[in-house]
């Protein structure tokens, strides 16, 4: 089965939790067997990892005729990908584009990003989404959020192919609620254009039903896996202290609850002195989170280190005792799946999707703070109920693979392109 | 003849309530009145109070011949006195009828069997004492909580001068054999040994209602034909069921009730009788004897004991509380001692139970927690705060057998001024009484009766006079459980010294 999806990120150079569950899922498919995936992004960066799909970029993809030869063209774009198919998707040109800003190959730029002009992007992938549609042949079209969904839509149009819309998060999640209208706008665009939506978790599955207002029967559940972590980082050192380490690691907005946590480590500093606690990542409610630190008198147990990235986190998690995610509102919420990899117990919001496939993890309410101060108080005290969800937890997340996300994907494709032939 | 034996268990825990580590050391109080008393009175009229008035009615109709047993824990009956007192009323009803034979068990469905021996024979002691005190009767069968058996339990229980047990027909334990005989233990040849017969009991407790079964609807006649038809030496059919199964898992519209009331005349139109295990232990003599290294019980497929010892959360949490087991029995305060018995109950335990992926669902449903990890949490948070008040009675530094050595001291001491008090009593009475032929009683009357008061009352009334405070301590250190502080503290000094 050939499948042609729409991306905005992809590993190694990945801003949010999307880029990983586009490859982790890929991958899994792959390792289903019988499955040929292109996939598309704005901006390759030449090191992503190939051979389980076909990687194109927006940004090599020309939508208006230059005449340039082979050997130009592959000392510009050779790097990412192949210069033939520059040739045949040239050969698939469908309007005369020359009123845009190209470059000298006829191709558009994107940042990759998310900029200001994010809607313009958005407009410009669409349009090379159209090229590459009438290049490269797909049984179906598969788009991961919202930016990708015009392009979905396009190439379903153009080719006459289902769509399968993949919702990693809606402007509900985003915005607790305030959604910006033109977001709003384009993602219920999407969902209603599409044959069938994949959303990750039942959470978010509400969320696109109620707020969406989408059939249920043609919305289905594929919950995120975990691409299992190399070696090197699993066995980082752990050093050995004499304080407990508690950690909240994320980006310190509103939708991921850090006034809940400030609150909880207050309550566990009464009793037990022997705690550290760790709020890493930045975001705009940083400074009132020191202050709240502040004003609690905790200051001395509390630590600010900022955004940590690559190795650094899992370096964090290697030295902490429990990791916390208090999220309002998490359509997955992939990180606590790496703590437990990372044999770090973890405590997680029932609001977080995460929750809904997870066992050997302690879940309170967000804004129960006495239940998650006594969760932290019970993994530092007692060594039990430590051990046995570090080691219960490592096993649950090896059960947990992107090849079993894969085959449900491949299923729902299946399911579509059968309805799609009977009518 | 054939005869049959039916058990009904009933049992409840004190539930805890929920119970923040920031509670530890402010806040002794453990249990959820509230959910506990809601239970029990649900059940009661659901369950417990149809089922006994079938019971009675059915000893009744049958002219004495419907026989059974109860095996009762002492957490239930003190659920009962306090929120449902009708439940006692009726289970002395049956207890008069001579027709119903109490059990022996543990007081707290505890698991002190496995853990502790000498908690256990504490434990089923005062189970047999509330018994006894409630119901008038001694028991003499013995059932542990959730039939938890092996040969070590054999040995315990022989030694306590038990000479029957009832426990569970484990197919990997019984092999070929018969759950319909009765057997002896090979670690103790003189206890003689009754095993639930697993199919039999299962079709009541959990086939009954069930529509897909192959035998639905399962009728009192097809149920005694079942057992007029096995083998002519199997003569013993022993169905231990939980009480509260009939009435609520099965609900009275089931039928359950006319059932149970049918039986005794298709029983008797079989040749088949019924009989109280005391009954069956006597006219019977064992086949075989009959191996259990392992502990069995009755709970899950397993019939191990995995359901409470399975995790290391469990094991953490009983390791915790048995570690104190030695202190809460030298102490005298009664509170603490009421607490360390609720805490002991299986349950507890139970709901840390993380099988509940595979066949342990029915944990998952019972559970008042979310998850086994909640209910752990919970629990050791209690405990912590339990530890902390038995520290407090007797410090950590000391061992256990430094304490008890002081402990017998301080009561010896307390015994030898009783006697010095009797002897000075008696001395002061023949003083008196050589005073009295001279002088009328003035002084030496009003003393001996005061004497006699303080024995079983308090020392609070008479504080000046040095030598009448003392006779009050003594009673103390037997029953009166507000008495307990001054005789504590003599206990600390010496301590003290000590260290």
């Amino acid at each position: 089965m050939k499948a042609l999806m729409f991306g905005w990120e992809f590993p190694p150079h990945i801003l949010g939790g999307l880029g990983t569950a586009s490859y982790g899922l890929t991958k899994g498919m792959h390792n289903n067997g019988d499955m040929e995936i292109t996939f598309v992004i704005p901006k390759p960066w030449g090191d992503e990892e190939k051979g389980f799909a076909n990687i194109v970029g927006a940004n090599c993809t020309p939508v208006a005729w230059r005449n340039v030869d082979y050997e130009y063209v592959r000392s510009r774009i050779g790097k990412y990908m192949d210069p033939e198919l520059y040739f045949r998707l040239r050969d698939h040109i469908y309007a005369d584009f020359n009123y845009m800003k190209l470059n000298d190959l006829g191709c558009i730029e994107f940042s990759g990003r998310y900029p200001d002009n994010i809607l313009e992007e958005i407009n410009n992938y669409s349009i090379v989404a159209g090229v590459i549609a009438r290049t490269i042949p797909c049984d179906i079209i598969h788009s991961h959020d919202w930016l990708t969904y015009p392009a979905g839509i396009h190439a379903k149009n153009v080719t006459g192919k289902p769509l399968v819309i993949h919702v990693h998060a809606t402007d509900f999640d985003r915005s607790r609620g305030n959604v910006n209208p033109t977001v709003f706008a384009i993602e219920k665009d999407g969902m209603e254009n599409a044959d069938h939506i994949i959303t990750v978790s039942n959470l978010t599955r509400r969320t696109v039903i109620e707020k969406y207002g989408i059939d249920p029967s043609k919305v289905t559940t594929v919950h995120n896996a975990v691409i299992p972590l190399d070696d090197e980082l699993l066995n980082l050192p752990r050093h050995d202290k004499k304080e407990k380490v508690i950690t909240f690691l994320g980006r310190i907005t509103m939708q991921k609850g850090p006034e809940y946590f400030v609150e909880a480590a207050a309550k566990v500093l009464q009793k037990s002195k022997n705690v550290r606690f760790v709020m890493a990542g930045n975001g705009d409610m940083m400074d009132a989170m020191i202050k709240l630190v502040a004003k609690r008198g905790i200051a001395d147990k509390f630590h600010f280190p900022g955004f940590l990235r690559g190795k650094e986190v899992y370096e964090m998690l290697a030295d902490s005792d429990v990791y916390v995610m208090p999220s309002v509102s998490e359509p997955f919420g992939i990180s606590p799946l790496e703590a437990m990899e990372m044999g770090v117990p973890s405590i997680i919001s029932k609001q977080s999707g995460c929750a809904e496939i997870l066992d050997n993890v302690i879940k309170t309410d967000y804004w129960d703070i006495d239940a998650m101060a006594d969760a932290m108080h019970a993994l530092v005290s007692y060594p039990a109920l430590h051990d046995t969800l570090r080691d219960k937890g490592i096993e649950e997340i090896h059960g947990i693979t992107w090849e079993k996300a894969g085959k449900k994907v491949i299923d729902i494709y299946k399911d579509v392109i059968g309805k799609q032939g009977n009518n | 003849m054939k005869s049959v034996c039916f058990y009904f268990n009933i049992h409840q825990p004190f539930r805890l309530n929920r119970y923040r580590f920031f509670d530890i050391g402010n806040n002794h109080y453990y249990f959820d009145d509230f959910s506990n008393d809601e239970i029990i009175t649900r059940l009661a009229e659901n369950s417990y109070i149809p089922m006994m008035d079938t019971l009675l009615e059915m000893i009744k109709a049958s002219e004495g011949k419907f026989r059974c047993a109860i095996s009762i824990s002492g957490t239930a009956i003190e659920q009962f006195q306090q929120y449902v007192p009708e439940v006692m009323d009726r289970l002395r009803q049956l207890a008069a009828t001579g027709r119903v034979e109490f059990l022996s068990g543990t007081y707290s469905h505890s698991l002190a069997s496995l853990e502790d021996v000498e908690e256990f024979m504490r434990e089923v002691k005062s189970h047999d004492d509330l018994i006894e005190r409630e119901f008038n009767l001694k028991t003499g069968t013995f059932a542990n909580t959730e039939l938890i058996y092996d040969d070590d339990i054999a040995n315990v229980i022989a030694s306590m001068g038990f000479k029957s047990c009832l426990t569970v027909g484990a197919k990997h334990v019984l092999g070929w054999k018969s759950p319909n005989y009765v057997y002896k233990s090979i670690s103790a040849p003189d206890l003689k040994l009754l095993l639930n017969n697993d199919k039999l009991s299962t079709d009541i407790a959990e086939n009954f209602n069930r529509q897909d079964w192959d035998e639905y609807p399962l009728t009192a006649d097809k149920y005694m034909d079942w057992i007029a038809a096995l083998p002519e030496g199997e003569k013993v059919v022993n169905l231990f069921l939980s009480m509260d199964v009939f009435g609520s898992f099965l609900p009275a519209s089931t039928g359950i009730f006319h059932f149970l009331k049918a039986l005794p005349r298709f029983a008797e139109e079989r040749g088949i009788e019924f009989a109280m295990p005391s009954e069956v232990v006597a006219h019977t003599e064992a086949v075989d004897f009959l191996s259990v290294p392992y502990p069995i019980s009755d709970v899950d497929e397993a019939r191990d004991v995995s359901a409470w010892k399975g995790n290391e959360l469990q094991n953490e949490a009983l390791d915790k509380l048995y570690s104190v087991a030695e202190r809460v029995a030298l102490c005298d305060d009664r509170r603490l001692k009421k607490d360390w018995q609720y805490l002991q109950s299986s349950d507890h335990f139970y709901y840390m139970s993380t099988k509940n992926m595979a066949d342990g669902a029915s944990h998952a449903s019972f559970s008042p927690y979310d998850s086994p990890f909640a209910a752990f949490t919970n629990y050791m948070n209690v405990l912590a705060d339990f530890l902390v008040r038995v520290q407090e009675q007797y410090p950590e530094s000391i061992d256990n057998e430094e304490l008890n050595s002081l402990l017998l001291t301080i009561r010896n001491q307390a015994s030898e001024i009783n006697s010095l008090k009797k002897e000075l009593k008696s001395l002061r009475t023949n003083i008196a009484e050589a005073e009295k032929e001279p002088a009328l009683p003035v002084p030496a009357p009003e003393s001996t009766p005061e004497k006699k008061l303080r024995g079983c009352k308090s020392t609070e009334t008479i504080n000046d006079e040095q030598p009448k405070k003392r006779p009050g301590r003594k009673p103390a250190v037997n029953k009166e459980p507000d008495e307990n502080r001054p005789k504590k503290k003599p206990g600390r000094k010496p301590k003290a010294k000590t260290v």
